[in-house]
Parts: C-alpha cells; structure tokens; sequence
C-alpha cells in the first residue's frame, strides 16, 4: 500500500521521530516501496496457521517473587545526560516539565 | 616462528602452554596491530591496557598451572556487547560516549574463560545493515581487494568491523552477533569463518537488542576449530535472559572429527535463484562434490517459502526494533537534544537526531506494522509465514542432518554500491535470514575466491542445538577447500 505524507506523519509522531516536511515527501516513498515489496506475503495461503512468536521450544521459566538486584542508584544516574546536575546528585533523572 | 598475530586461537592457546611466548607478547603483538589496522576504522574503542593487565594475570596464571580455556587470547568485542566501563555505542550517534555499568552474559564468559579484550569494533548502526555503511562512526574498509582494482570494499554487515578485524589480524578471533545474516555475510564478504548459534544458546542479556526473537550472538574466526572453542566459552544458560536454552554446552571441538560419512545434506533447490552469479553457483556445486567425496551423500530437499523470508524479516525485524528503541528517549542515557519546551518535543528531537537514516526508516515501517488497522494484515501475516517457513526446515530435516548453501548471493561490492535502494542491499541475507527465522544454527565457511580474488563462503545449516553436526561438516569444507589465501591488507605487515 502507498503511504502519503500524513501517514508518515502519523507514524512519525508514533515513533517519536521529528520529520520534517521535506523527509515525509521521501519517507513516503521508501517506505510505500518497501511496504510493496512486502506484500508479496499475500501470495501465501496462512489459513488456519498458528502465527510463529518464538523459536524457543520451551516455557518461560517462573522465579520466586524476590529482589534479586539493586541499590545501584549511582551506577544508573552515571549515563544520565541530564542539562540538571542538581537533580542528578539528589538522585533522580531530569526531564523538560510535564505538569503545568 | 610465525609471526603471533597470524596464529588460530586454538595454536595460541597451544602455543602459550607450551611457554613459546608469553601472553604479554601476544597482547603486544596484537595492540601494534590494532593500531596498524586504523586505516580500516575496524576498532571504535582500543582498549590497550585493558589487554596488558588481563595478559598480566593470564601470565601469572599460566605460570602457575591454572590457565583457564581462553588464557590469554586476545579478541576483539563487536559495540553491540555491553562492557563494564568501556564505550558501547552500537554504531550510534544515540548512544555516543554510554559506558555501560555492567558486563553482557556473552562477553563476562569470555573473561571468565581468560580472553583478553583489545577494544570494541564498529558495525552498522545496532546491526541494522548488510555493509557496515550506516554506522555513525563511518564505514570499515573490507581488507581485500579485487585484482587490478583499488577501490576500497564493504566488509559485510552488521558485524563488518569484526570481520575486517579477524581478516587483518587484528584480533585472533571477535565475537558478533546475527539477526538476519550479521555474523555469516561479513564472514563471506572477508574470507573467516562465522558461526551463528541456534537461538537460545547464548544469552542475548547485555547485548544491545535490535530484533529479540532473531538476535544471536557468535564466534567469528579464522578456523571452524578456533569457531568451536569461542563458543564453547559463549555459550551457556543464564537466567537473566528467559530464551536462553537450559542445557548443557558440548565440547564443541570434540565434534570436530572430520568423518560425515552417511550424513545426508539437503541441497534447497530454491536457493538457485534467477542471477546469481555463476561463480556462486559453481561454488556450491564444489562443497557438494567435497561433501560426497567425504563420504556424506547430497539429497534435494525443497524449502519452498525461501522468496518469503526477507519479506517476513522486514517486518518482524522492524517491529520488534520499534519497541526495543523505544527506550533511547533522552532520558537515561546516551543523547539528549533539548529542542521545544515539552518532553514529546524533547523525544522527537533525540531521537531524530540520534538515530541514522535507516534506523528511523526501519523503526517507522515497525510502528506501522504493529499500529492499529495494519497490525493483522502486516504483523500478524509475517508470524504465520514465519511459522510456514520453520515447517518447511522442519520437513527437510525429516530428510537429511543438515543443509548446504551459499553464504551470500555474492563476493563483497564497493562502499556506496547499493546504497540508494535498501531492497538491493535486504537481499544480501536472502540465504542467511531463513536461518534466524526458524532459530537454527548456521555456519559459513570460507571455500574460494571469486574471479576478481574475493572470498566466498558457503554455509551449513543444522538442526536447532545440533551445533556439533554444523561444526563437523564445516571442518570438511575448510580441510576440502584449502583456503589459504590472504587480504591484501594485513594489520602491521610493511
């Protein structure tokens, strides 16, 4: 299916991905090409198949309900790329404001 | 004596218990190497006195009758691998200067095991590519050339600063990591050997996710023997990630018999596809004659949704990378880009300019995959093909032990070529991504030059876990083959 421009809009602000006005013209056609050339899978009769989530032939395992991890605060802040560094040493990540 | 950056790890290995050389000098022999190999933009991180201390202690272990299975073997880590301290950046502008505060599964293994680490290799951005061009930290040169033409080559992808690395000698060995081919097409492309595992075998924790349900991490080597060892130490249960397979890990090299008399292989015939080169074909037909010759007897198998699978790939692949991206928002890690005044305008910004071309192109065909109204026309279709194509092997190997095919569609093309039409360069993996999505193990293996002097590989399927039988065929192709060629590049010769 051919995407327009709005779609890739729409998508765009799914992702959370700023396209501008120029990218959504040429978005809009690689990706309604390669979507094209991915529907080729509607050749394929898949009536009654059990859609494929996992290779894994097993089940997944259960653990007691535990913490098995933490007091690591410093280590996770480390990578922070906060612009706040006051709120960084108190601990907590930085973010623009969210509630008026 | 040899010079020690052109040994195998397994000779290395032999080499320092026999007290011929000291791990300290083959850290140094292969540090000058790393550095001689920069032309190549192979290493992103040199991690040197990481690999002096580690052969300090392999020395004193050594010394005292306690080497452990990789002592003092010095390789280099694909920047998909998190490591404790050091740079990880998964060929991203994203994740530029992220030094993660622990270690992968797969990597901690291997220093377990006594490897030493010489520094973090470049890739296509979080392994999205065929030809190491959509790494922000620019392309890797492929260290061959075609006779009588200088222009410089891709190395594969998405693992291609491994391949370059192993193939210059710039490390003994490298670990990389497959979802639709990485680990086997750049072997290919460079004439090593490259072992994707089945899924499940090693730990997928710590290394940084591009599509969950195809992700596996592998050995990349110069011999399928020396492929063996690595993935003796990589493999292993681990309970923190909940696909990783809870069972025992053979010794890998004891597979290596070299007798596959009876073995049935399954030729696919719809891997002859219309254009392939007549080398490629010709090729193939000479693993088929070896394999006879080894007393293992070729039979036809069909795996008739072969055209399918790169489709299905793109859909699956992208979808889960929509999610697994979701998570490099700004906030925590990597880079921020404060553009606007809310928090979405602060996303938006990031994330359009930390992430490469491709990367956004593949996270935006996820998101409208997976979005609503197209979810069960596009999604919910590939997994129901995926189901059909894992059937289709399952069927074959009611037939034979395991499947013998060409790597890859063609020897390695120049940096630029194919990179206006993503399609082009999708089909690079056309037989390569069958394998990741039945979640089987494949092996390829270098096994002749193309007409212009380029490695070709060719590449063993098995069944799921049965490693060992991949391992053993391969070990006939190398021995058959008598690969012995070199790149014209080789890290440090004058």
């Amino acid at each position: 299916m051919a995407l327009d421009k709005a779609t890739v809009a729409r998508i765009a602000a799914l992702a959370r991905i700023k396209v501008t006005e120029e990218e959504q013209t040429r978005l809009a056609g690689e990706l309604s090409q390669i979507l094209e050339w991915i529907e080729q899978l509607d050749e394929v009769d898949t009536a009654g198949v059990e859609p494929m989530t996992s290779v894994a032939h097993q089940k997944l395992p259960m653990r007691e309900d535990k913490v098995t991890d933490g007091g690591i605060r410093d280590k996770l802040l480390a990578n922070t790329p906060s612009d706040n560094l006051t709120a960084t040493a108190r601990g907590f990540f930085a973010v623009p404001k969210v509630v008026e | 004596m040899t010079s020690l950056t052109e040994l195998g790890l397994a000779e290395a290995r032999d080499g320092l218990l026999a007290k011929k050389f000291s791990a300290r000098e083959l850290a140094d022999a292969h540090i000058k190497a790393v550095e001689a190999s920069r032309p190549l933009n192979a290493y992103l991180v040199e991690t040197p006195d990481k690999a002096r201390a580690a052969a300090a202690e392999s020395d004193a272990r050594i010394a005292r009758g306690a080497a452990r299975p990789l002592e003092g073997l010095p390789i280099a880590i694909k920047d998909l691998f998190c490591t404790d301290g050091v740079e990880t950046t998964a060929g991203s502008k994203i994740l530029k200067g992220f030094k993660p505060p622990y270690e992968s599964t797969v990597t901690a293994h291997l220093w377990r095991d006594g490897a030493v680490m010489l520094g973090k290799v470049n890739m296509d951005e979080f392994a999205m590519g065929s030809a190491n061009a959509t790494s922000a930290f620019g392309p890797v040169e492929n260290p061959w050339r075609r006779r009588g033409d200088n222009r410089p080559l891709v190395p594969g992808g998405s693992s291609g600063g491994s391949a370059a690395a192993v193939a210059a000698r710039a490390a003994l060995a490298a670990t990389g990591t497959d979802t639709g081919g990485s680990i086997r097409q750049p072997a290919s492309f460079c004439g090593i050997v490259g072992l994707k595992p089945t899924y499940g075998r090693c730990s997928r924790w710590g290394i940084v996710a591009f599509a969950s349900s195809l992700d596996q991490a592998g050995p990349m080597t110069r011999s399928v023997k020396d492929a063996a060892l690595m993935l003796k130490s990589m493999a292993g249960h681990d309970p923190k990630d909940s696909t990783s397979a809870d069972m025992p890990v053979p010794d890998f090299e004891k597979a290596l018999t070299g007798d596959i008399r009876g073995l049935k292989i399954g030729i696919p015939r719809e891997y002859r596809l219309d254009g392939m080169p007549a080398e490629i074909e010709t090729l193939w037909q000479r693993g088929i004659d070896w394999i006879k010759a080894a007393g293992a007897e070729p039979v036809e198998v069909s795996l008739k949704l072969t055209k399918y699978a790169l489709p299905v790939y793109y859909i699956i692949a992208p979808a889960e990378a929509s999610s697994n991206l979701a998570r490099y928002d700004g906030v925590r890690f990597g880079l921020r880009v404060n553009k606007g005044e809310t928090l979405d305008d602060m996303y938006e910004a990031t994330r359009a300019e930390g992430f490469g071309a491709e990367v956004r192109r593949r996270i935006l065909i996820g998101t409208y995959v997976l979005s609503a109204g197209y979810y069960d026309a596009y999604y919910l279709k590939a997994q129901k093909v995926r189901a059909l194509i894992a059937k289709d092997f399952d069927d074959a190997f009611r037939r034979c032990d395991a499947l013998l095919t060409p790597t890859a569609p063609s020897a390695a093309f120049a940096i630029g070529e194919k990179s206006d039409d993503p399609i082009a360069m999708y089909l690079n993996d056309v037989f390569t991504v069958t394998v990741n999505l039945a979640g089987l193990p494949g092996l390829s293996v270098p096994a002749g030059l193309s007409s212009d002097g380029l490695p070709l590989g060719l590449q063993v399927v098995g069944r799921a876990f049965d490693e060992e039988t991949v391992l053993r065929i391969g070990g006939v192709i190398e021995r058959a083959a008598q690969f012995t060629a070199k790149p014209q590049f080789i890290a440090g010769a004058s």
